[in-house]
């Protein structure tokens, strides 16, 4: 009996004293959690605080300069001359079309993504449900430009689009929507009509996935107990569905919203020449070289978008994303 | 057994619900079908005849290994940058609460929260106020930035469902904090940090946007293919190149998907 609490013994109740620099460290972080926690925080927060921020803030500076029209340099004194600018006749056209077409987006985007979110919120099981989530989660990580592409090759003059609507006779249809003024153009893929297509096309699974996390948290037994109570399908849905996912869907608009105001690159692939804020940002700072109205340009979006995220906190979107 | 869960699904919405998922995938499986065609003018549908030749001929060509070579350093380098800093944020913000923490996983987010063209352009004006010329590693800074949020969002649901009691039991039997991390953290995050680095990788390898605006004269191949979108040159190489890239990135994402499949679903969740 004494042997074993003699070898019980030889374990000290204390280890020593950690030895070496990691030992060293080691016992200071723990000692410290403190020190820890700065260490750790200290290189994101500087790389975020410094490139991001500090880009955000040089961005910002950069649009109360002002360009001197006669030699193209930048003149680097406070001034609200640029801004004076943006608001000319044509920029305000420009900010016009694109918030329009933002909100067109948006809407759309809610119509065609509501039955595939709540079909895979409330009939989907098991293995399907895997494969819905899987079938929106990889055109939304597929390559932008390629999907961007494959909408070229869809609504060419040539395309398969124009190929389907003979074989089908709508031909007529095609060519009388394409006569309307401003959805209109020669040809699907140089029309606000295409911009619109692809921008939806390109957006949705972010309005998809939001609305499906929003539509999962509403009990099945609500819906049943609205039409027990009488309610027809389309009274439950506007009365319990829809005020019930809306969280999830403003949470989408966001998306949807933001990702329109600030794209430049499908409207130029497939468009009319009018411009959007984006590719006024991008042909003023490049071949225009006025990088202080293309910054002024861009803060319009930030100004919407913070606009639009505040409306949205009131409605409690944040809770669905 | 709840009672919502066995009813029959309206048709309406099974026609409504598959013609969106169609809407979904059809333009992307068109670009499989246009990597074959004869067709080299146009973009002529149906194809007049189908051929293998255009892989060959975008195989011989200097440009497009170019433009690869340069998407892969940088969605690597990249890639490296966002996994280190993304987890220790994760770690910080899931482990303790301290004054500004909302604001952290603000800072993070904001990157991509932002339309791409506001930090495009924010990049730019820093470069010109500061006189950065644009080089490989402009663009690397740019793509990091971006890249740290979505590591970030693998790590911290790791993180979550990680018990702190783990943790602990390791320091009680004698670990020291770097063995703990090397044998209890790390091969519990593991898997997290994985799907979080694919993703990066994918979303760095397709950026275009903040790319145009940070890279000067350089083309990675997102670039390379907005060019041919806007002035095309030969476009069945850009057809093959297209396919390509749909193939690439969708190894990461389905690999990425599989390893964080049990329990969160948050690889893929927000872009």
């Amino acid at each position: 009996m004494s042997m074993a609490a003699n070898q019980y013994r030889t374990a000290p109740a204390i280890l020593p004293a950690a030895s070496g620099i990691r030992g060293v460290l080691s016992d200071a972080f723990w000692r410290k959690p403190k020190l820890l926690l700065f260490l750790m925080l200290l290189p994101p927060v500087l790389w975020l605080g410094v490139v991001y921020v500090g880009s955000l803030f040089a961005l910002l500076l950069q649009s109360f300069f002002s360009i001197d029209e006669y030699s193209g340099l930048i003149n680097r004194e406070f001034t609200l001359k640029t801004y004076g600018d943006l608001l000319q006749a044509a920029n305000l056209d420009i900010i016009l079309r694109t918030v329009t077409m933002a909100a067109a987006v948006t809407l759309a985007s809610i119509v065609v993504a509501f039955p595939i979110a709540y079909y895979a919120a409330r009939y989907a099981q098991g293995r399907w449900k895997a494969l819905f989530y899987l079938a929106v989660m990889l055109p939304l990580w597929s390559s932008y430009l390629v999907k961007v592409y494959a909408w070229k090759l869809i609504l060419a003059k040539e395309g398969i689009l124009t190929w389907l609507l003979a074989k089908l006779n709508l031909l007529w249809l095609l060519d009388g929507w394409l006569s309307l003024p401003i959805v209109g153009g020669n040809s699907l893929s140089v029309s606000f009509t295409g911009t619109f297509i692809v921008f939806v096309y390109v957006w949705l699974p972010f309005m998809i996935l939001p609305m499906q996390a929003a539509l999962e948290r509403v009990p099945g037994n609500l819906i049943e107990a609205s039409s027990d109570l009488g309610a027809s399908p389309r009274q439950t849905f506007w009365n319990v569905l829809l005020p019930l996912a809306l969280p999830g869907i403003v949470a989408g608009s966001i998306f949807t919203f933001s990702l329109t105001l600030g794209d430049y690159i499908i409207p130029q692939i497939i468009g009319t020449s009018r411009l959007f804020i984006g590719q006024a940002v991008y042909s003023q700072q490049g071949t225009a070289g006025n990088i202080p109205l293309a910054a002024a340009f861009a803060v319009v979006p930030i100004v919407i978008m913070g606009i639009y995220l505040w409306m949205a906190k009131r409605m409690g979107a944040f809770d669905a994303l | 057994m709840r009672s919502d869960r066995n009813q029959k699904t309206p048709l309406g919405l099974k026609i409504a619900a598959g013609l969106g998922l169609i809407f979904l995938h059809a333009p992307i499986l068109l670009i499989f079908v246009y990597a074959f065609t004869t067709e080299e003018k146009s973009y002529q549908w149906p194809p007049p005849g189908l051929t293998t030749q255009w892989f060959a001929v975008t195989w011989n060509r200097p440009d497009v290994w170019e433009a690869l070579s340069l998407s892969v350093r940088v969605a690597a380098i990249s890639t490296a940058i966002a996994v280190v800093l993304g987890t220790l944020c994760a770690a910080a913000v899931s482990r303790s609460k301290f004054f500004g923490r909302e604001t952290v996983s603000l800072l993070v987010i904001l990157p991509i929260a932002l339309p791409g063209i506001i930090t495009g352009i924010a990049l730019r004006s820093a470069f010109a106020l500061t006189d950065i010329p644009f080089s490989f590693w402009t663009i690397i800074l740019g793509h990091a930035t971006f890249c740290v949020v979505v590591v970030y969002n693998n790590a911290v649901a790791r993180f979550r469902r990680t018990s702190g009691s783990m943790i602990e039991a390791s320091m009680d039997l004698g670990a020291d904090g770097f063995q703990t991390f090397r044998y209890v953290i790390l091969p519990n995050i593991a898997t997290a940090l994985l799907a979080g680095g694919m993703l990066a990788f994918a979303l760095s390898f397709d950026e275009v946007i903040v790319t145009t605006f940070t890279a000067g004269q350089q083309q990675t191949l997102p670039i390379w293919m907005l060019e041919e979108l806007i002035r095309p040159r030969q476009r069945p190489v850009t057809n093959v190149v297209a396919m390509v890239v749909v193939l690439v990135t969708l190894l990461p994402i389905l690999l990425a998907y599989y390893l964080t499949r049990d329990g969160d679903q948050i690889a893929g969740s927000g872009k």
